[in-house]
């Protein structure tokens, strides 16, 4: 085993995680309340304050972070103590796991895990997150969080099958599981001038992963496992920093959900026209990196947009959505894909 | 000892032990411990898949053990909220008589395919290809498509199964 192969996995794994997805995350926070704020014509976040500088309201999240750390670290009555610590962070750690086969850029040293089988990896590790919810409704000890784990688990389940029924038609339009190789693939140019994205090849598939993937991330519209506003979700009895946790795993996940989005449907670090091969370096290579960053915010921000538009669902709507009409298209998509490239 | 060696040693007590938690106790006297138990032995045992270079193998492993099958086991368990008194040991002979048989079975089954292994076994170096997902791929599909395309018969019935026990009766 080479030592300096860890090295560098780790030091990359500290600058695409706890730099770029966290700091992006804890952003969010932020963000999340000065959009809504926007969108409902209020003034938002604008009180916490450094010697009289306000920033927007910026420092907000530093005081959220503060209040989380000093706030009382309650553990109900009769709650399973050892899953009640660990589910936040089996909510939280595969989040921050998935981001390793995720390519930030063109060539081996801008992605830690160059896998053959990425995708069905990244698919693997993040099915993970269904246990943060189901275990921490349950070792709650409360009938109401128990309630809102088992939504969690039956959506989360549901549209988890969506997720990657809507891969299988990338997969067979580019032939490769590999986040790498499909980035490569989407700087060929269709008709000498179309960049082949993902969302050119696959734009049902592309409007069906954003939604099942909405729902995976238990956000607005499909927020029913939490229901923050009126009902009562998995995460009703934590408080403190093990609230923070499930809270900023959420973010992470909007981070994760918009990376993958970039990378398998807007071309990654691809910027049209340019140096579609990523062989160029310098300075060429900074924007490519740059350009996935810009694209993968502004995939956020679409996400962003449809929690504060949407309307929450039934929860009879969620299931009959994942169930009756995503997974049906989904298939159909297959299908299609499949008949085209046959006659191609 | 190589690094090698270490990585495997670690994964592979962590698989056994995490297999032993989930019939002993503590963990195996909580049905719910002792699922999550296998939860973690499968995720070491993705790790000795992925020593062997059978990536896929690990990563479908995770996927659908430790990531699907797995989080129906924790969700059945929720749901029937087993009491105490439920779970306490049958009295009945002939269940712990079943118990051994069936792990004397499968300590046979495992022992014949360890010793063929290991009378068979020639070290040999393995194509680059080894363990991908398109030679995996390849074997299930073209090799063994029948009995790939049987098995699939085995989910349709579970799935028609579901569909009846989940209809309703008219009455």
């Amino acid at each position: 085993m080479n030592w300096n192969i860890v090295l560098a996995a780790t030091i990359k794994w500290v600058f695409m995680v706890l730099v770029f997805g966290l700091g992006v995350a804890g952003i969010l926070t932020w963000v999340e309340r000065k959009m809504s704020a926007v969108i409902q014509d209020r003034v938002g976040p604008n009180r916490a304050s450094i010697l009289g500088f306000r920033m927007l309201g910026l420092f907000h999240p530093l005081a959220d972070a503060i209040k989380a750390f000093t706030k009382e670290d309650f553990v109900p009555d009769g709650a399973n103590r050892v899953l009640f610590f660990l589910a936040p962070l089996i909510a939280l750690v595969p989040g921050m796991l998935a981001f390793a086969v995720l390519p930030f850029g063109p060539g081996d040293n801008l992605v830690i895990a160059n896998m053959d089988s990425g995708i069905i990896a990244l698919l693997a590790i993040t099915s993970f997150g269904i246990y943060g919810a189901t275990l921490g409704g349950w070792s709650s000890n409360n009938a109401f969080a128990m309630l809102g784990s088992l939504r969690a688990a039956a959506q989360m389940i549901s549209y988890e099958v969506s997720m990657g029924l809507n891969l299988v038609g990338m997969f067979m339009v580019f032939g490769t599981l590999s986040f790498s190789q499909i980035v490569y693939a989407q700087g060929h140019l269709l008709g000498g001038w179309l960049p082949e994205w993902g969302i050119v090849v696959q734009p049902l598939a592309f409007i069906l992963f954003m939604a099942a993937a909405l729902a995976e991330n238990k956000r607005a519209p499909f927020d029913l496992p939490e229901g923050e506003s009126e009902i009562i979700g998995y995460n009703v009895e934590y408080s403190s920093m093990r609230f923070a946790t499930f809270f900023l795993s959420e973010f992470f996940e909007v981070v994760l959900i918009a990376a993958i989005v970039t990378v398998l449907f807007l071309g990654g670090w691809q910027i049209p026209w340019l140096d579609p091969k990523g062989i160029a370096g310098g300075w060429i290579r900074v924007l490519q990196v740059g350009a996935f960053v810009v694209k993968t915010l502004f995939v956020i921000w679409v996400m962003m947009l449809a929690r504060w538009t949407l309307p929450r669902f039934r929860y009879d709507q969620v299931m009959k959505l994942g169930w009756k009409i995503i997974l049906p298209l989904s298939l159909l998509n297959i299908l299609v894909t499949a008949i085209v490239l046959a006659m191609l | 000892m190589s690094a090698e060696m270490i990585v495997f040693w670690i994964l592979a007590i962590g698989a056994v032990l995490g297999a032993l938690a989930v019939v002993l106790p503590p963990f195996g006297r909580n049905p719910l411990h002792g699922a999550l138990a296998l939860v973690v032995s499968f995720i070491f045992m993705a790790g000795v898949y992925v020593q062997l270079s059978a990536f896929f193998v690990a990563v479908i492993q995770v996927l659908v053990y430790a990531g699907a099958v797995m989080t129906l086991f924790v969700f059945v368990i929720m749901l029937l909220n087993l009491t105490p008194e439920e779970l306490a040991q049958p009295k009945y002979s002939w269940y712990k008589v079943l118990s051994v048989f069936s792990a004397l079975a499968i300590g046979f089954i495992v022992a014949s395919g360890l010793t063929h292994v290991l009378v068979h076994f020639h070290a040999a170096s393995i194509p680059a290809t080894f363990g991908n997902a398109a030679s995996v791929g390849g074997v299930l599909v073209k090799k063994w498509l029948f009995v790939f395309e049987f098995s699939s018969i085995l989910l349709l019935s579970a799935i028609v199964g579901a569909v009846l026990i989940a209809r309703k009766r008219r009455s």
